[in-house]
Order: structure tokens, then sequence, then C-alpha cells
């Protein structure tokens, strides 16, 4: 099996265009317990992502997961570039060693969310991004198959979103506020939930 | 003139970068190379990956490079642009635990006299020891 390059092309647009869109909320976000520029920041990489979209997906499945994650680092800007962009790096990495999509979605995103992990020296439960996808990646492994492995991963990160709420930030700029960084949904989880939910908005548009 | 370790300066700030920069040279004098960036790739209050490396070229010595954050992204931002290096650079390359103006100067004095990439980092780190 293998990913026809146009449904690659399409998923990216999506999930692109939805980061775009909701840059404002990112950004009120981020204001509440970061810097204020997690909006912007993931717009302008969303953007030379976009910008890059043709030359993107005329690639190899794993290096276009690699330019993607070389385009977010280099033009992000903040500690998201890196945070994302080894995220696609390593799911690349991961195609480019004998792994393969669909079939070993859980194995290549596993790989991805370990890469973010390790970047931003954290782990679930920190109220960060990694909040989302820690989850996401469970339901991956466990609903992998399933009929209704969509439905149940775009709930999966829905729920995990709104759960880093009344977590208190030990990593990033929101651990300065320490007991104050409670309350608020993290930026980083929210914009993955973005992401995860366009990609699973256009699967099913294609289903 | 014997090598010494090059000093790059990585704040959110271009401002805070180049004030910086401008206190170690008057501090430590032309003999160490310091470079510096800072804001994102628009220009606004942030880090730029590509900078960050440029930065780390242009301060450049063989005795490697030893590189002073101000926040978060900054550092983050640093230490994938250390990786994205050509691979016989990347293990001369630092980021400090430091804070970024007193780690700068400090380890641009501890460079100027000639110590190695260990004994600069060492130096900046002291001031985050307590």
């Amino acid at each position: 099996m293998s990913v026809p390059s146009e449904t690659f092309k399409s998923l990216v647009k999506a999930a692109a265009e939805q980061v775009i869109a909701s840059a404002p909320e990112l950004t009120s976000l981020d204001q509440a317990i970061g810097d204020g520029d997690h909006g912007t920041n993931m717009k302008r990489g969303c953007e030379a992502v976009l910008g890059m979209l043709d030359a993107i997906s005329a690639q190899p499945l794993d290096e276009a997961f690699k330019m993607i994650g070389k385009t977010l680092v280099m033009t992000v800007g903040g500690a998201s570039g890196p945070l994302y962009g080894s995220f696609f790096l390593a799911a690349g990495e991961a195609l480019s060693h004998d792994k393969h999509l669909p079939e070993d979605l859980a194995d290549v995103f596993g790989s991805a969310v370990n890469a973010v992990s390790a970047r931003g020296r954290s782990q679930v439960g920190e109220k960060t991004m990694l909040d989302v996808l820690v989850p996401v990646l469970e339901t991956l492994k466990t609903a992998a198959g399933q009929p209704d492995l969509i439905a149940r991963v775009r709930s999966t990160a829905i729920e995990a979103v709104e759960r880093t709420a009344p977590m208190q930030a030990t990593k990033g700029r929101a651990s300065f506020l320490g007991a104050r960084s409670v309350g608020h949904v993290d930026p980083g989880a929210r914009s993955s939930c973005v992401l995860v939910q366009a990609v699973c908005a256009g699967l099913e548009a294609r289903a | 003139m014997t090598d010494t370790v090059g000093i790059v300066i990585v704040s959110h700030s271009s401002d805070i970068a180049k004030g910086t920069a401008d206190m170690v040279r008057q501090m430590v004098g032309s003999e160490v190379k310091v470079a510096f960036c800072g804001g994102n790739p628009d220009g606004g209050l942030g880090t730029s990956v590509p900078l960050i490396i440029d930065a780390i070229n242009a301060a450049w010595s063989p005795k490697g490079v030893a590189v002073l954050v101000d926040l978060g992204g900054a550092e983050t931002n640093s230490e994938m642009a250390v990786e994205m290096l050509e691979p016989a650079r990347r293990d001369l390359v630092v980021v400090c635990n430091a804070p970024i103006v007193e780690g700068a100067v400090m380890a641009a004095t501890e460079a100027a006299g000639g110590s190695t990439l260990a004994q600069v980092k060492a130096v900046a780190e002291e001031l985050s020891a307590d």
C-alpha cells in the first residue's frame, strides 16, 4: 500500500490552512500563558509549507515529510518550529527506514512523538503538545484497523486538549507562571489538535 | 593570532543581541570572534534557525563556538541549528545554560585566554550554579 501524492497534498494543504485559520485563537491562548506568538509563528510556518506544496508533494513520501519538517524549522521562529519540525523530520526518517503509510501509521507517529519529547525534553502531563500527541498515539495503537479509527482519533484529540486546562505547566514560558498557568488550555496542545482534526476531516472527506 | 573559542549571542530581540555583543566587544576586545542574531524570520521578536546557523558560521573557530541564549525558544532553535550544521562542526558547538549578558561576557573573557570550549562553557554555566 501507499499514500497517493494527491491525497498527501490535499491533507497537507488542509492541515496548513486549518492552522492558519486558527492563528488568532492560538495567539490568544498563548497570550494567556506564553509569549503570545504561537499563532503568528505557526501561521508563518504553514504559509511557507503551502508555498512549497508543489515541490513537497513531488517528493517521495519520506522526503516530503522531511521537507515539511525542515521548512517549519527554518520559518516558524519560535520553539514550536523545532518541535513540529522534529515531528515531521522523524516521521520522514521512519519512512526512510522500512516503514510505510498507511499500514505503519502508529509506528511512524510514535517515532515522530518521541522526537518531540526528546527535542523539548518533555513528557506527557507537562501541559504541552505531547498531551495531545501521546493520547492520539495510544488511540492509533489500540484502535488500529477499527472502522471507527478516524472518529476515535478525533475525539481523543478534542478530549486531550481540554485536559490540559487544569494542568500546571512545567515546560516552556508557561512554566514561569506556575500555578497561574492552571485553567488555560495549552496553545501547543491546541495546535496539535487542530492538525490532527484537519487530517481526520480530510481523510473522512476522501473516504 | 592563536585560535580562540567563538561566541554567538541569540536573543528574541535583535536589540538585546546587538547590545550584548557590544558589551562583550568593549570588555574583551576583538581577539574573540563574536556574532549575534535576534528576531524571528519576519523581523519581529523571536529567533530564527537560519540566522542562528549564519551566526555560528560567522563566529566559527577551530576551537569551537559557545552559544548564549535568552529564553526557551532561543535555546530550542539554537539546539536545532547546531544539529543542522555540517557534521564536522556539530560536535564543536555548545549551547550554554547561562544568563545571556553575564554568560556572554564571562564566556568571551575565558575564551580570550585561549581556553577550550569545555572550559568556556563551564565558566559561563557557573553563573547558573546557584
